[in-house]
C-alpha cells in the first residue's frame, strides 16, 4: 500500500457500463467480453466521466478510424489515468505524433525484423527450457509466476544487453507504471526515475566501452539530420523498449496457456498437429490481444458518426475490436485454425508495435517448448487465476497441474 | 488455375506487420525495416494463388492488391 497523498480515491464500483464505463473496474478485470459485447450493441463510440472524460471505440472499424488518424487524435498520451500531469517523459516514438513519429520509429525497426528475431529464437528456446527445468519434477507450478513472466523479460534484457539478473527489478517497474500508474502519479514518477537512473548507468558505461547490443545501436543512432540522439531520446525509447517489451508477451504467452489448460481439445490437436502453430498464435493474438492503447482527442472530429470533444482521452481497445462479430465470425470463439485473421492485437496504423516479430517468436518458442516438455496440464481447482488490470491483460498468476486429470 | 495473378504492396498502407511473409514468403520480401514489398515484378507462380489470396486476406492495413495479369 501507498501512503502517497496523490492516490485517487478507489473508483466507485461501476453499474452503468454504457455511460460510465471504467476499464479498471475488477468486472471488467475478471471478464471484460460481455461488457464489450453490451457497449458495442449500444454504440460504436461510448463515452465516460472518469479519467477527467474518456470514450471508447466498441467496434473494429471505429477503432481503426481513431488508430489511422493522428490528425485528431494525438499519442503524447498513451494511457487512461485519472490524472493528466504535464508530459514531462515522453518514450519516442510510441508518444509521438507525425512528423516527429517516422525517424524516431525507423531507428528501432532493423534490430526488430524477422530475420533478426530468428537469431534471437535459440537464446529463448534455451531460456525456456532453463525455466521449465525448475519446476517441471514439482508437477504443478504457477505458470505466471515461474514461465510466462521470465520468458519475455529475460529476452529484451538479452537484447539490451544488460544483466537477466535484473529482471526482478524491471517486473517492479512495469508494475507501478502501468498498473499502480492509472490511480498513483508519485509512484509512476519514482519508477520511471529509477528506471532512468538504471539506463543512464548502462548508457555512461557504453561511452567508454561500446558493446554489441540494442542499447549502443540506439547510441550510435543517428537522427535525420545526421545528428546523434539526444542521451534523453535514447533513455525514452530504452523505458519504452523494457516496458513495452514486457508484460504484453507476458500477457500473450499466458492467455494462450490458459487457453490451452482449460481447453483440452485444442491443446491435443495443437500437440498432434504442430504446424497448426502460426495460426494458433494468431488466433490466440486476436481473442487474447493484451494491449490497451490511448490517444488525446486534440481536435473536434465525429468517429462512427459520433461526435467526439477536444480534451477528452480514446480508450483504444484493439481487444475489444478483434472480438468484434462484423469483422470476425464466431467472434468468442477460439478457433485454432482460423484462416483469415486481420487481427489488430499489434495496432492499425504508423504505431504498429515495434516488437511484433519479437513478441510473436517468443510466443512461439514459449508454447512450443512447454508443450514439447508439458503436453498435458490442467488449472489447479485449489489456486485462483488472477488478471493484470487496467492497460495490459493477462494473467498474473495461473496455478496448474501437469499430467491428465486423475 | 494457370500462372496470371499479380500482386502489390501499397507502400503507403505497409506498417510491416510481416503476416504475409510468414504466409507466403516466396511472394514477399521484407526490407531493413521489416516493410514488405511483393518479390520481382509481383507475378504470382503457377501453384502459390492460394498463398497470395492468404497473404491479402491476412494483412491488417489491407495493404496487398490481388490483381489478374
Amino acid at each position: 500500500m501507498s501512503d502517497s497523498v496523490s492516490v485517487m480515491p478507489e473508483h466507485p464500483p461501476v453499474t452503468d457500463w454504457i455511460n460510465d464505463f471504467d476499464h479498471t473496474d475488477p468486472v471488467w478485470t475478471e471478464n471484460p467480453f460481455p461488457i464489450w459485447e453490451q457497449l458495442r450493441a449500444a454504440s460504436p463510440v461510448v463515452h465516460t466521466e472518469r479519467f477527467l472524460g474518456c470514450y471508447m471505440p466498441t467496434t473494429y472499424e471505429a477503432v481503426k478510424q481513431v488508430a489511422y488518424d493522428t490528425e485528431h487524435f494525438s499519442s503524447r498520451r498513451i494511457i487512461v489515468r485519472d490524472v493528466r500531469p504535464e508530459i514531462t517523459q515522453p518514450a519516442p516514438p510510441i508518444t509521438s505524433d507525425p512528423p516527429e513519429h517516422k525517424p524516431a520509429k525507423q531507428l528501432l525497426l532493423p534490430p526488430f525484423t524477422p530475420d533478426a528475431m530468428n537469431k534471437l529464437e535459440p537464446r529463448v528456446r534455451a531460456i525456456c527450457n532453463e525455466l521449465i527445468d525448475e519446476f517441471i519434477d514439482d508437477g504443478k507450478c504457477d505458470a505466471a509466476a515461474c514461465y510466462t513472466k521470465h520468458v519475455p523479460v529475460r529476452a529484451i534484457a538479452h537484447m539490451l544487453g544488460i544483466p537477466e539478473k535484473d529482471s526482478d527489478l524491471f517486473i517492479k517497474w512495469i508494475h507501478e507504471i502501468l498498473e499502480l500508474g492509472i490511480k498513483d502519479n508519485d509512484t509512476l514518477m519514482r519508477a520511471i526515475q529509477e528506471m532512468s537512473a538504471y539506463f543512464i548507468g548502462h548508457i555512461n558505461e557504453r561511452k567508454n566501452k561500446p558493446t554489441d547490443d540494442l542499447i549502443t545501436t540506439l547510441m550510435n543512432a543517428k537522427d535525420k539530420d545526421g545528428k546523434p540522439l539526444s542521451d534523453a531520446h535514447v533513455l525514452g525509447s530504452l523505458r519504452l523498449l523494457l516496458i513495452a517489451g514486457i508484460d504484453t508477451t507476458w500477457s500473450a504467452i499466458g492467455s494462450s496457456l490458459w487457453h490451452l489448460a482449460k481447453t483440452p481439445a485444442d491443446r491435443k490437436r495443437l500437440v498432434a498437429e504442430p504446424e497448426l502453430m502460426p495460426t494458433a498464435i494468431e488466433e490466440f493474438l486476436r481473442a487474447y490481444s493484451p494491449v490497451t492503447m490511448a490517444r488525446e482527442v486534440v481536435k473536434d472530429t465525429k468517429v462512427s458518426g459520433c461526435p467526439v470533444k477536444t480534451g477528452n482521452m480514446v480508450l483504444l481497445s484493439f481487444p475489444a475490436a478483434n472480438r468484434d462479430p462484423a469483422v470476425f465470425p464466431d467472434a468468442d470463439k477460439v478457433v485454432i485454425d482460423r484462416k483469415e485473421n486481420r487481427h489488430a492485437a499489434f495496432g492499425l496504423g504508423i504505431h504498429r508495435c515495434v516488437g511484433s516479430n519479437l513478441a510473436r517468436m517468443e510466443m512461439t518458442v514459449a508454447i512450443e517448448e512447454w508443450l514439447k516438455r508439458i503436453p498435458d496440464f490442467r488449472l489447479d481447482p485449489a489456486g485462483k487465476v488472477t488478471w493484470s488490470e487496467g492497460t495490459v491483460r493477462g494473467p498474473r498468476a495461473l496455478p496448474f497441474l501437469f499430467g491428465e486429470a486423475g | 488455375m494457370s500462372g496470371k495473378l499479380k500482386i502489390h504492396v501499397d507502400q503507403d498502407k505497409c506498417q510491416g506487420h510481416a503476416r504475409c511473409k510468414a504466409l507466403a514468403p516466396e511472394l514477399f520480401d521484407l526490407d531493413e525495416y521489416g516493410n514488405a514489398h511483393e518479390h520481382g515484378d509481383g507475378h504470382v507462380p503457377d501453384g502459390l494463388e492460394d498463398k497470395a489470396y492468404l497473404a491479402q486476406t491476412n494483412c491488417p492495413e489491407f495493404a496487398i492488391e490481388v490483381s489478374e495479369e
